[in-house]
């Protein structure tokens, strides 16, 4: 009965594995399949012979290392700054009883609560006079914005998780406050900081409804709306789009290995805290 | 150990200048966010709104001017519009519950120790890391008939008569982004969860299981109880989350076809982005979040009524 139920468990938890991957696992194999295979072969799972071609031609004849490039700037800035900003306030919110925090926590909450859609014709309309559209500054600052109030309440689980006599007693001993934060509580939260900067990276690196608002023309294009003006003209090549397709995927799935096992544990934290 | 030495001292009282830079502190820290909140964030909000009374439309220079409830009167006759509720209601509640269905049962699956389990996470997780444009395209090509396995398999199972793609289906259509979605929210689902029942203390099973409960019991009367409010919270936050989450519709079927796959969300941004008349996108907005205020609202007072009922 319990090896029954034990071959129930792995073979359940394999199906969700391929269920996760098999869209993927496509996505790179279509990558790799020449252009004379790909309709002759549509559903065999491994090419009768695999080529890097499409990745070539991407690579050489388009306009992705550029998307890549300005992805990268945008997703990388934003991750930094949001991480750096919030670990300040995320303290702040640890650490201090003060008055008006009530509010601040409440403004962060409300900008988590309604539809960023709505601010789509606004933010446009604020940033044109400031030569902000079609700029990577420009989304770094709006991306910036959106990711701060969840990244706040982030780090402040995190340095709910250190205790407050570390920096008390450093205190004490002279040092100021901003000496203590830096010297001792943020080197105990790099895990925190790792997951963080993960997080915001990640979703930086998706964004997509402000960057098609916001940005027109290849220069300043990220990948999200490179691949899609990709997409939507050159729809017959395939392996092309897809090979794109991987490159793009890269770079999140690496951040993500890295941060996903702060994940659970960050959250247990906050679970048992709360 | 230090203590005694400050303590011993009698403590002279603050300067007025050292008391306002121990008020400021609190501010100092804060203020770098807060001013990006309040700019990009609640500034726009504001203006968003106003705009819903306005003739905002970017490609004509005469535009701007007040116009009342113009907006929300056409609003009342727009079919498109009304199609759009109901679709919204149908992804959001769809997609919410498969991915909390499957969610759930990831997330008891994982809670078991085995050989391997770090690794298995890491790979069902992985999903969630994927950009959500690329889960459309992803998914997109693999209805395509022509590149895609999926509506191959679906005739050898022989739920379809022919392989033909669903996006292109107005019946079937919905169930393309749904199936992405699903894809790639059970992570999020399994991740809360999961952490939830970490945190289930694991002498009350042991406890549990020396009282004779079976396994049945056990879920029922220990694991859901604590579950409850991690399932509660999560679900609500989801709920208005997927409702506003456009992107899998824009890129899969850009709400066609023929308005099938038309969410509010999306409705919004074909308005802002392709008709320009920002106007009447920020009156389709106001009404959408009136809408999901008040759903939070009775989530929140059920919510309320159930716990003093306990």
């Amino acid at each position: 009965m319990s090896i029954l139920l034990t071959i129930a468990h792995r073979l359940a938890i394999l199906a969700y594995v391929v269920f996760a991957l098999f869209p993927l696992y496509w996505l790179l194999k279509v990558s790799v399949t020449p252009n004379d295979l790909l309709y002759s072969e549509g559903v065999r799972m491994w090419p009768s012979h695999a080529t890097l071609e499409h990745y070539r031609y991407v690579l050489e004849n388009s306009a992705f290392p550029i998307f890549f490039r300005n992805s990268l700037i945008v997703a990388g800035s934003t991750a930094l700054v949001v991480t750096l900003i919030s670990s300040l306030s995320g303290y702040a919110l640890s650490r201090f009883t003060f008055r008006g925090k009530y509010a601040v926590v409440a403004l962060m909450l409300i900008t988590q609560m309604f539809p960023l859609v709505m601010l789509v014709a606004p933010i446009f309309k604020m940033l044109s006079p400031l030569g902000l559209t079609n700029s990577l500054m420009g989304l770094i600052i709006v991306y910036t914005a959106f990711n701060v109030p969840f990244a706040t309440f982030l780090m402040q689980s995190f340095f709910d998780g250190i205790p407050r006599d570390l920096e008390d007693s450093a205190m004490i001993d002279g040092a100021s406050r901003f000496t203590a934060f830096r010297q001792i509580i943020l080197p105990l939260t790099l895990p925190g900081i790792a997951a963080t900067l993960g997080f915001v990276f990640t979703a930086a690196w998706s964004e997509l409804l402000f960057a098609l608002m916001l940005i027109s023309g290849n220069d300043s294009a990220t990948f999200p709306v490179g691949l899609l003006t990709f997409v939507s003209k050159f729809s017959v090549d395939f392996g092309q789009m897809m090979a794109a397709g991987v490159m793009a995927l890269v770079p999140a799935c690496l951040f993500f290995l890295l941060i996903q096992r702060y994940l659970v544990q960050g959250l247990t934290a906050g679970a048992v805290k709360g | 150990m230090t203590l005694s030495t400050t303590g011993s001292r009698p403590r002279p009282l603050k300067p007025f200048a050292r008391r306002l830079a121990d008020a400021a502190e609190p501010w100092l820290y804060t203020a770098p966010v807060l001013v990006l909140i309040i700019a990009v964030m609640l500034v726009p909000l504001i203006l968003g709104l106003s705009y819903a009374f306005r003739d905002i439309q970017l490609l004509n220079p005469f535009s701007g001017g007040f116009v009342g409830l113009d907006h929300f009167r056409e609003l009342s006759q727009d079919t498109a519009f009304y199609r759009a509720l109901r679709n919204t209601l149908w992804w959001t509640g769809a997609s919410v519950f498969l991915q909390f269905f499957f969610g759930l049962i990831l997330a008891l699956l994982l809670d078991k120790p085995f050989a391997g389990r770090g690794l298995a996470q890491a790979l069902v997780f992985l999903p969630w890391a994927v950009p959500t444009f690329l889960a459309g395209l992803n998914w997109a090509w693999m209805f395509n008939p022509v590149i895609g396995p999926l509506p191959h398999w679906m005739v050898s199972l022989g739920i379809m008569s022919a392989p033909n793609n669903i996006l292109a289906d107005p019946h079937l259509a919905m169930w393309g982004p749904i199936i992405a979605n699903v894809w790639w929210g059970i992570p999020f689902f399994a991740i809360t969860l999961l952490a939830a029942l970490q945190a289930i203390p694991r002498d009350l099973y042991e406890a549990a299981a020396i009282d004779g409960a079976n396994p049945l019991q056990r879920f029922t009367s220990i694991t859901l109880p604590f579950l409850a409010p991690t399932i509660a919270i999560t679900v609500l936050l989801r709920t208005v989350w997927i409702a506003n989450f456009a992107d899998l519709i824009i890129v899969m079927t850009n709400g066609g076809p023929a308005d099938r796959t038309q969410i509010v969300a999306s409705y919004i941004f074909t308005q802002a982005f392709k008709r320009l008349d920002f106007g009447y996108a920020s009156a389709i907005a106001l009404v959408l979040l009136v809408l999901l205020l008040a759903y939070s609202m009775v989530i929140v007072v059920i919510r309320q009524r159930l716990i003093e009922k306990d």
